[in-house]
């Protein structure tokens, strides 16, 4: 039983970043929203592992990712609808494509 | 030193998260990296378990797993991008994406490893009991969350609808 705390952060941190990462370098929309899906969760598993750490009693830690699960999946679920509407009006979802809005 | 089942789960967990974490972002085939990303999702599961928190980890199964992983992949056979992902990316840019991404990593890691918690461990082995959770759900108290509860089964409503109405054919 002695797993610390920053072995859970230094999971969650590469996590993240490589979410990032592919924010930054993927061009398919549907390729950018998983790399979203990896940064929520890296900050799930923050919310529960500084619960667990500072208040084991208590539950805000854990109901705060409970409803931020809750509000990836509505996020993903109108994403995923946004990208197939432009998919059918466009034929095609990488961001060099759709400049449509460009002003 | 004796090294305890739950520590050989949790970095066997640990190992598989970076690494299908790094390959979810840098695979060339999307149907893949929606496969690394289910494996990433399994592993989040398994670490609110190694927490004791066994309803998240169930959750997380159900919701994540179980649900937007198979969005993903009907969402990509639906728009045909599975094999999409040739591109090019311009040596400035994977430079300066790669440099800003070390850069956050390393100063994140730098503030992890000198903040004070260091070396502490987590209290770990009590799980925490789904009545408890229950309890704290349906309560106006002090430390309950009723209405957070309203509010997110209203927001899933409303992005139901809003998501029909998006991806609906217009006539």
């Amino acid at each position: 039983m002695e797993i610390h705390v920053v072995h859970y952060l230094v999971v969650s941190t590469v996590m993240l970043f490589c979410g990032i990462y592919g924010f930054f370098t993927r061009k398919n929309l549907l390729a950018i929203l998983i790399s979203v899906e990896l940064m929520l969760n890296a900050t799930n598993i923050n919310f529960a592992v500084f619960n667990r750490y500072l208040f084991p009693d208590q539950l805000e830690g854990h109901f705060f990712s409970l409803f931020g699960i809750a509000v990836a999946a509505a996020e993903t679920a109108v994403a995923i609808a946004i990208i197939i509407n432009v998919y059918r009006n466009m034929k095609q979802i990488l961001t060099d494509d759709i400049t449509d809005l460009n002003g | 030193m004796s090294i305890s089942l739950q520590e050989i789960v949790f970095y066997v967990v640990a190992a598989c998260i970076t690494v299908f974490s790094v390959m979810a972002v840098t695979t060339g085939r999307l149907l893949r990296a929606a496969t690394y990303l289910l494996f990433v999702l399994f592993g989040t599961a398994a670490i609110y378990g190694i927490l004791g928190y066994t309803f998240l980890g169930a959750v997380q199964l159900m919701v994540y797993a179980g649900g937007i992983v198979v969005l993903y992949v009907f969402s990509i056979m639906l728009t045909r991008s599975n094999k999409d992902m040739k591109y090019r990316i311009g040596y400035a840019k994977l430079f300066s994406v790669l440099a800003s991404v070390i850069v956050g990593a390393g100063l994140m890691l730098f503030l992890i490893m000198t903040n004070g918690f260091a070396l502490n461990v987590i209290p770990q082995g009590d799980e925490l009991p789904v009545e408890k959770v229950g309890m704290a759900l349906m309560g106006m108290d002090k430390y309950q969350f009723l209405l957070p509860f309203e509010a997110v089964s209203v927001l899933l409503l409303a992005c139901m609808i809003g998501a029909i109405l998006i991806a609906r054919k217009e006539k």
